[in-house]
């Protein structure tokens, strides 16, 4: 009743469409070329440390860190840089890419060996090293994550396994897949960063991953948590307060509250890593949409051009309106497609024109649908209007900078308004003091 | 580059609902009740209502056109007002009135602010309320369908009487009153359906006849009574939930819903009227935008932040 009056929070039925979810997932054949962005995660791009003609081997750093908060980028492929170059991220920016032509020999670097791992220094060491960045979507990068100022505060370490977003499965495949591989991930994470619990998150539309973690589960202090059907489940803040009952400050961090949070492909990726030594240059991702001929779960090497990706899953069968990086409800759009594949992409959609037409907004009826789902509990309405009259001092008032652009109070509006890019507008506001 | 992509910012799919299906669910809803008018008092409250709904529509098509607006009538906002309005009129209204009336909700309460989504107060009621004001005596002359005699009573009017009417009378609606307001067993058949398909919250109805209920047992009246007569049930599920004039965070329904019964049984209780709901509604609409920015909802993270700015 408290939590009633409190926010509604209610979510929203996003339509589940995953279709691929019982699909092994297949290798893809090499690309002609791969594109590595210096700019995959969050914080400072890296550096290119490679020049034109160079030769690089599946494993090579060629790109190094240009921070604390960065992480090194690695080729995938063996072979000869043909350039450094300038390509559009997907937010828009312009950004320094290695482009690589492979050899086919896929030579594994000769320095790739099992990093020696004995404390939480080694540990944090080594994940740096790996180039981990956050898989689940946000490529923050994970050396920094499982660095925390309050590392005694830290009693509880949660998987993020509810992939809430529709139509992506590879989050499911890499559970089903990989099962040894996240719980050796979480066991290692546990011990070295000395966290007695691990909650597995997973939204209940997984049965078969969470039937298939259950029984895997061999240590004391794991469980797995199955997790309303309601989008965002996924949202850090929505799945800590959901698996502990914490609400993670703002402004601030999950360990404020004693969390660190990984995405379960990150968790089983550090234990492959602890395995072999190999840094992350692969990466599992789903392929679907109306009009990709074959949808299916694919292995790809970060740096693909997606135009090769989506030739290898049958290519399309009608004009593409909209090909995402990610799922529908926070992917961006893919504006050329000879941009690459990411490190924290887990999906390339594509949809056809009629699909992606967006639809005429009509005036705002006042239903409350927008506050009333807001998992965070926002009132999109009043932002918006406060945002349209430049009130910042209202902005600040109702919160508008914790919106964290899920998509909710947009795919919720019966009047079809674009709620969501209005309030990340608004927070541009905010910073700026009151200039649109 | 013929075939550009196409580059929007998220989310990139929306939900199958939309303004102009939430209006025709609430007519459906209202399909009913209306099927109960046409028995109870015959084949003029089809063609009054029809009338209505057809002026509002038309109303809102013309003043559109003129000043220029976009024509919104597909959205069946207007139907939705039409159908309310022709419900808030007793049987044998002259059509004319009825007209008068649609003018007024259409025209001057919802399209001069700005049309749907900016009028301050729910048109219907104010069409109801103007007409009420404007020609008393003929919105007060009621049919009763039993005897086809004319009489001003209602079984409000009443209330505790030995005149006063039967829980089965009151349940089937055959008694004097106003087409829609009479027939309390398909009124409530509505607004259960609106509840089931998420259009409407059940809180404004249920804390707002819960209200009702307490107060009636408290002043001493019979609050079965009290609930399945006037225009209560039409009010609480129909007009009391009007997007538009209501509060959105559940906090501020619930007040909403504890206001409107507060004030319609000081109007009944002790008021010269013996029907408080359509003033009750207007008067709680136009506090809707102080009930909205006092009752927002707690933000995560936020209220902490709060305590710890405070402390230091």
């Amino acid at each position: 009743m408290s939590k009633f009056l409190k926010r509604s929070a209610q979510g929203a039925g996003v339509p589940h469409e995953k279709g691929t979810s019982n699909l092994e997932t297949v290798k893809m054949t090499l690309p002609s070329k791969i594109v590595l962005s210096m700019g995959q995660h969050i914080g400072a791009p890296a550096a290119p440390t490679v020049a034109k003609g160079d030769q690089v081997y599946v494993g090579t750093v060629v790109g190094k860190a240009g921070g604390f908060v960065s992480a090194d980028i690695h080729s995938g492929v063996s072979g000869t840089v043909s350039e450094i170059t300038t390509i559009v991220a997907p937010n828009g920016a312009k950004q320094t890419a290695v482009v690589i032509i492979p050899d086919g020999e896929q030579k594994v670097d000769p320095s790739i060996a099992p990093p020696t791992v004995t404390d939480l220094k080694s540990f944090q060491d080594a994940v740096r090293a790996s180039g981990l960045v956050g898989l689940g979507g946000a490529g923050f990068p994970t050396a920094v994550k499982l660095a925390p100022k309050n590392l005694d505060e830290i009693d509880t370490l949660i998987i993020n396994g509810a992939e809430c977003e529709p139509y992506i499965t590879s989050d499911n495949r890499c559970f089903l897949e990989d099962t040894h591989h996240v719980l050796n991930g979480i066991k290692q994470v546990m011990k070295y960063m000395d966290i007695p619990k691990c909650v597995i998150g997973i939204e209940g539309n997984k049965p078969e991953a969470i039937a298939k973690m259950k029984a895997a589960i061999d240590a004391p202090g794991i469980e797995v948590k199955e997790l309303p059907c309601r989008y965002p489940q996924g949202a850090e803040k929505v799945l800590i307060e959901n698996c502990t009952g914490r609400e993670v400050p703002f402004p601030g961090l999950p360990s404020d509250v004693g969390v660190v949070v990984m995405n379960v492909t990150s968790v089983a990726f550090v234990s492959k890593y602890l395995e072999t030594g190999m840094p992350l240059t692969t990466k599992r991702l789903t392929v679907d949409g109306d009009i990709v001929a074959k949808p299916q779960n694919v292995e790809v090497i970060i740096g693909t051009p997606i135009r090769e990706l989506l030739d290898f899953c049958g290519g399309l069968t009608d004009e593409p309106g909209k090909v995402l990086y990610g799922g529908p409800m926070m992917g961006n759009c893919v504006a050329d497609l000879d941009q690459p594949i990411l490190k924290n992409n887990n999906a390339i959609l594509a949809f056809s024109r009629k699909m992606s037409q967006v639809p005429k907004p009509t005036n705002c009826i006042h239903c409350g649908r927008c506050t009333n789902a807001c998992p965070l509990g926002l009132s999109a309405k009043e932002i918006v209007r406060a945002y349209e009259k430049g009130d910042v001092e209202l902005l600040q008032q109702l919160n508008a900078d914790l919106c964290m652009s899920c998509g909710t109070c947009s795919f919720v509006c019966p009047a079809k308004r674009p709620l969501a890019p209005s309030i990340a507008l608004a927070k541009i506001m905010m910073k700026n003091g009151g200039k649109k | 580059m013929a075939n550009k992509l196409i580059v929007t910012a998220a989310p990139h799919i929306t939900s199958a609902d939309s303004t102009s299906k939430i209006m025709q669910r609430v007519c459906i809803a209202l399909v009913p009740t209306l099927i109960a008018s046409v028995i109870i008092f015959g084949i003029s409250s089809l063609i009054l209502t029809v009338v209505t709904v057809a002026a509002c529509v038309l109303f809102e098509y013309g003043y559109c056109k003129l000043v220029g607006r976009e024509v919104t009538i597909d959205d069946f906002s207007a139907v939705v007002t039409g159908m309310l309005l022709a419900f808030n009129m007793p049987a044998g209204m002259p059509v004319w009135m009825a007209i008068v009336g649609a003018f007024i909700a259409i025209v001057i309460v919802k399209q001069l602010f700005g049309g749907l989504g900016y009028n301050f107060a729910n048109p219907a009621i104010v069409g109801r309320i103007a007409l009420a004001l404007g020609f008393t005596s003929r919105m007060t002359t009621f049919i009763d369908p039993v005897t086809d005699a004319v009489s001003s009573a209602t079984p409000l009017g009443v209330a505790g009487t030995e005149n006063a009417v039967s829980y089965v009378t009151l349940l089937l609606g055959t008694h004097g009153g106003v087409l829609g307001e009479t027939c309390a067993i398909t009124l409530i058949i509505g607004g259960i359906y609106l509840i089931v398909t998420k259009v409407i919250s059940p809180i404004i109805p249920v804390t707002y006849l819960g209200t009702v209920a307490v107060l009636s047992l408290l002043a001493g009246r019979d609050p079965i009574y009290q609930l399945l007569s006037g225009g209560l049930m039409l009010g609480a599920f129909f007009m009391a939930t009007d997007y538009v004039t209501s509060p959105t965070t559940n906090k501020g329904k619930l007040i909403f819903g504890i206001g409107l019964g507060v004030v319609t049984c000081m109007i009944r209780f002790f008021a010269t009227m013996n029907e408080g709901v359509s003033f009750a509604i207007l008067l709680m609409n136009l506090v809707v935008p102080y009930i909205e920015i006092n009752t927002r909802q707690d933000k995560l993270g936020i209220a902490k932040v709060k305590k710890g700015g405070a402390a230091k």
